[in-house]
């Protein structure tokens, strides 16, 4: 029961890192139509800027200068390059970006090397963030940091059993869920944000009342970027910080992005959250469908044709999972889980 | 189509197009003459990768250039067409199939068809950037289903086999090189033919119909998933050839031909090379081998100035090498190319200066990255730089520097030039019309 519940915990705190990402990814596409495949290059360069500030100033200050610095980047790519290409249609901006994942991911091998960085969290982010209890005489119970060491070893009288949540993954989940509510205060309730809307819709007629919107799309680019970036830092330490870190994301936040829906924050959201839960509660079952066919009395042996197939694990089937879903969303929902648009 | 040109009134007299027979024969002519002057073993595994690469660019500009449709998992397709030939091959080799070598890559077809029906049944359900991530998700899907299946894929080793097997058919064991490089020519030609012949087909113009503008093809009444799912299929089957032809060149398939490294190769350097021109995708399959094989021997930032290149090609010359050839071609149509050159040179000259500061620096970089046991010191064009002096980096930076400037009033120059020399066309085109 209590490793269940961090299981979920584990799958929620990364669904919401996805989001973290996501978000960005959907803004930026729902303005300008642009879909930034260097968008998880961001990612892993917030993770590396953040690394190399840290080791200067600390953490704490690198969680905030890293991300600004790679907003300024993002700004600065879409006001040189990501604009001129923008009259020649949108697979060239697609393009652009792809080309720019290649720039991204061999500079920073340049610069940082191929093997994995030490980054490790800081001080106040290292250990559990607070530790499930189970016991047959308490239940369960919860404890903030370590639990005691008496309430976790078994007894004679009670069998004891405790489970810990990373302070790390805690503080993503807060991370996101922070931002989740600004991104949303700054949405809907200041006149930026209510440019912004206005100009995802009509671009011209906000052009027309005179808001500058090619800078208004500057603007949204960088911001997106930066929140990959502070997805990046965080990322950066509870994971490990290497060269593949752009990739493993990478196609997983396009799928977020088709499954939630193009376009839509919502939709982001609740794909982010399902497909965190998908990768991250199978891996624990290790069970596989000739378990189900035994049980179900139809015995599948080694020699047969499908028995490669079936002996696949659910565990070790679960980094195919989110990729299953994208093609049953396509095939039943084709706009997403919670789009609108179809096409 | 068809109708329209009946209801024109006059005009039936079609001229024998000399220009491209010429280019066709010259085509198959240096198909064949091309390993009878590069004869050495190298040179002849080169070619024979080009010819398959020829092939899988085509079909992969068939969605591209021709569709509109930007895959990021085209690799699936001659990939898992690899896979069903080895095991194609290899069956034949156990005794349990009769057929020839020279047929297996259609087992790589029949392979790239069958998953392009399956699986382009899901993707071409949308067009345009939902298409791009969809390709890229069933990519990444089979990538990891490489991975879970080894009975198929053959693990971390993969699957090898042997193509000399069987009684030698007039003599043709396909032992040599040589002989597999012929049948890798012939398929490569005959692919090439098919597939431009498939342009000038009411299937193809109805494809750069859907490309161009799908709301008014559904207006006419063709509905534009299908156009695209049967350009998709068409484009899997062809992919298949390269793939089949891949299994017998190499002998060995490993689960990376299904990676999304191999498409995102095919991706640029069909991109390089030209999408909007059908012999595009030669040049960039060409390049394809040449910087698989020799950048990546000279050079171990080989990526990063591909990324580069990438780039400002996207920004520059959206239409890839194909079209700056057209470009001039056109200039030199009106005689007005000669002008032109001294400023050509001149750009030559001062990107090849940026190049030798930029690469001198990156290469720097490179070095103390990742050879830093070797000492500070390394070649570079035959000079040495010491990674570590001051001289070396200003040196570099100061050629760079020279180099940016200078071509910077090159271009300007240039682009001044150019926009004269257009206008003088258009006039000319204008006055040519007039004169009609």
């Amino acid at each position: 029961m209590d490793q269940l519940l961090i299981n979920v915990l584990n799958g929620v705190s990364a669904g919401l890192l996805l989001f973290m990402l996501s978000s960005g990814l959907t803004l930026i596409f729902s303005m300008m139509g642009v879909l930034n495949f260097a968008h998880a290059s961001f990612y892993m360069l917030g993770a590396y800027f953040a690394y190399s500030l840290a080791r200067a100033v600390g953490f704490w200050p690198a969680l905030v200068l890293a991300p600004l610095l790679v907003g300024v980047l993002g700004a600065l790519f879409e006001r040189t390059a990501l604009r001129r290409v923008h009259k020649f249609g949108h697979v060239p901006e697609l393009l652009i970006t792809f080309g720019l994942s290649f720039v991204i991911l061999e500079l920073v091998k340049l610069v940082w090397g191929l093997s994995s960085m030490n980054f490790p969290p800081p001080e106040l982010l290292q250990g559990p963030a607070f530790t499930v209890m189970q016991s047959d005489a308490h239940g369960l119970g919860l404890a903030w940091g370590a639990a005691p060491a008496d309430r976790c070893t078994s007894t004679a009288d009670a069998v004891m059993h405790c489970s810990t949540f990373p302070a790390t993954r805690f503080f993503m989940m807060v991370m996101a869920l922070f931002m989740l509510v600004s991104l949303w205060l700054l949405l809907t309730r200041t006149r930026i944000g209510l440019v912004i809307q206005a100009a995802l819709t009509h671009p011209e007629a906000v052009e027309a009342l005179g808001h500058n919107v090619p800078r208004v799309f500057m603007l949204v680019f960088g911001s997106g970027c930066a929140l990959a970036a502070l997805a990046g830092v965080i990322g950066g330490v509870t994971f490990v910080t290497e060269p593949s870190m752009a990739t493993i994301v990478g196609s997983i936040i396009f799928v977020v992005v088709v499954v939630g829906g193009m376009g839509s924050l919502a939709g982001a959201f609740v794909a982010s959250i399902l497909i965190g839960l998908l990768q991250t509660l199978p891996l624990t079952v290790d069970k596989s469908l000739v378990h189900l066919a035994g049980n179900l009395g139809w015995a599948v042996a080694p020699g047969d044709l499908a028995y490669p197939l079936m002996k696949i694990t659910l565990a070790q089937a679960a980094p195919i999972l989110p990729y299953l879903l994208l093609v049953l969303i396509l095939i039943f929902r084709p706009k997403g889980l919670l789009g609108t648009r179809e096409g | 189509m068809g109708r329209t040109l009946e209801t024109r009134p006059h005009y039936h007299f079609k001229p024998w197009n000399v220009g491209r027979w010429v280019l066709w024969g010259l085509f198959a002519v240096v198909l064949t003459v091309a390993p009878l002057l590069w004869s050495s073993g190298f040179a002849l595994t080169m070619l024979s990768q080009m010819g398959i690469a020829i092939i899988a660019c085509l079909a992969y500009n068939i969605l591209l250039g021709q569709g509109g449709m930007l895959s990021f998992g085209h690799a699936v397709y001659t990939g898992l067409g690899s896979f069903l030939a080895i095991h194609t091959l290899n069956m034949v080799a156990d005794g349990r199939l009769a057929l020839p070598v020279s047929l297996i890559p259609l087992a790589g077809a029949a392979g790239g068809l069958f998953f392009a029906a399956l699986l382009g049944y899901v993707t071409t359900k949308k067009a345009g950037t939902t298409f791009a991530m969809i390709t890229l998700g069933i990519g990444e899907l089979v990538w990891s289903m490489s991975l879970m299946i080894p009975e198929f894929f053959g693990g971390e080793g993969g699957i090898s086999g042997n193509r000399v097997v069987g009684a030698p058919v007039l003599g043709i064991s396909f032992g040599p090189q040589l002989q597999v490089y012929y049948l890798i020519a012939v398929y490569c030609f005959i692919s090439t033919a098919l597939m431009f012949a498939l342009t000038r087909t009411p299937l193809g113009r109805m494809l750069n119909a859907v490309r161009d503008n799908p709301e008014r093809v559904e207006f006419v009444g063709y509905n534009t998933q299908r156009v695209r799912y049967i350009a998709f299929m068409i484009s899997g089957l062809f992919s298949g050839i390269a793939g089949g032809l891949a299994a017998i060149n190499f002998e060995l398939v490993t689960a990376e031909v299904v990676g999304a490294g191999r498409s995102g190769a095919y991706l640029l350097f069909v991109f390089l090379g030209g999408a909007t021109f059908f012999f595009g995708p030669i040049i960039g399959a060409v390049l394809m081998v040449v910087a698989l094989v020799l950048l990546s021997e000279l050079t171990q930032a080989w990526l990063l100035y591909l990324g580069l290149v990438f780039v400002f090609m996207v920004m520059y010359a959206p239409g890839g090498i194909s079209s700056l050839i057209m470009m001039n071609l056109r200039v030199a149509a009106f005689g007005k190319l000669r002008p032109l050159l001294g400023s050509y040179l001149a750009l030559v000259g001062t990107a090849a200066t940026i190049l030798v500061g930029a690469g001198a620096m990156i290469e720097m970089v490179y070095h103390l990255q990742l050879n830093e046991a070797l000492g500070p010191e390394l070649q570079f064009m035959g000079a040495t730089l010491n990674a570590r002096g001051f001289d070396s980096w200003f040196g570099a930076g100061f050629v760079l520097l020279v180099g940016v400037s200078l071509f910077e009033l090159v271009r300007r120059q240039f682009a001044r030039q150019w926009g004269i020399t257009q206008e003088e066309i258009e006039r000319e085109i204008k006055r040519r019309e007039a004169a009609l």
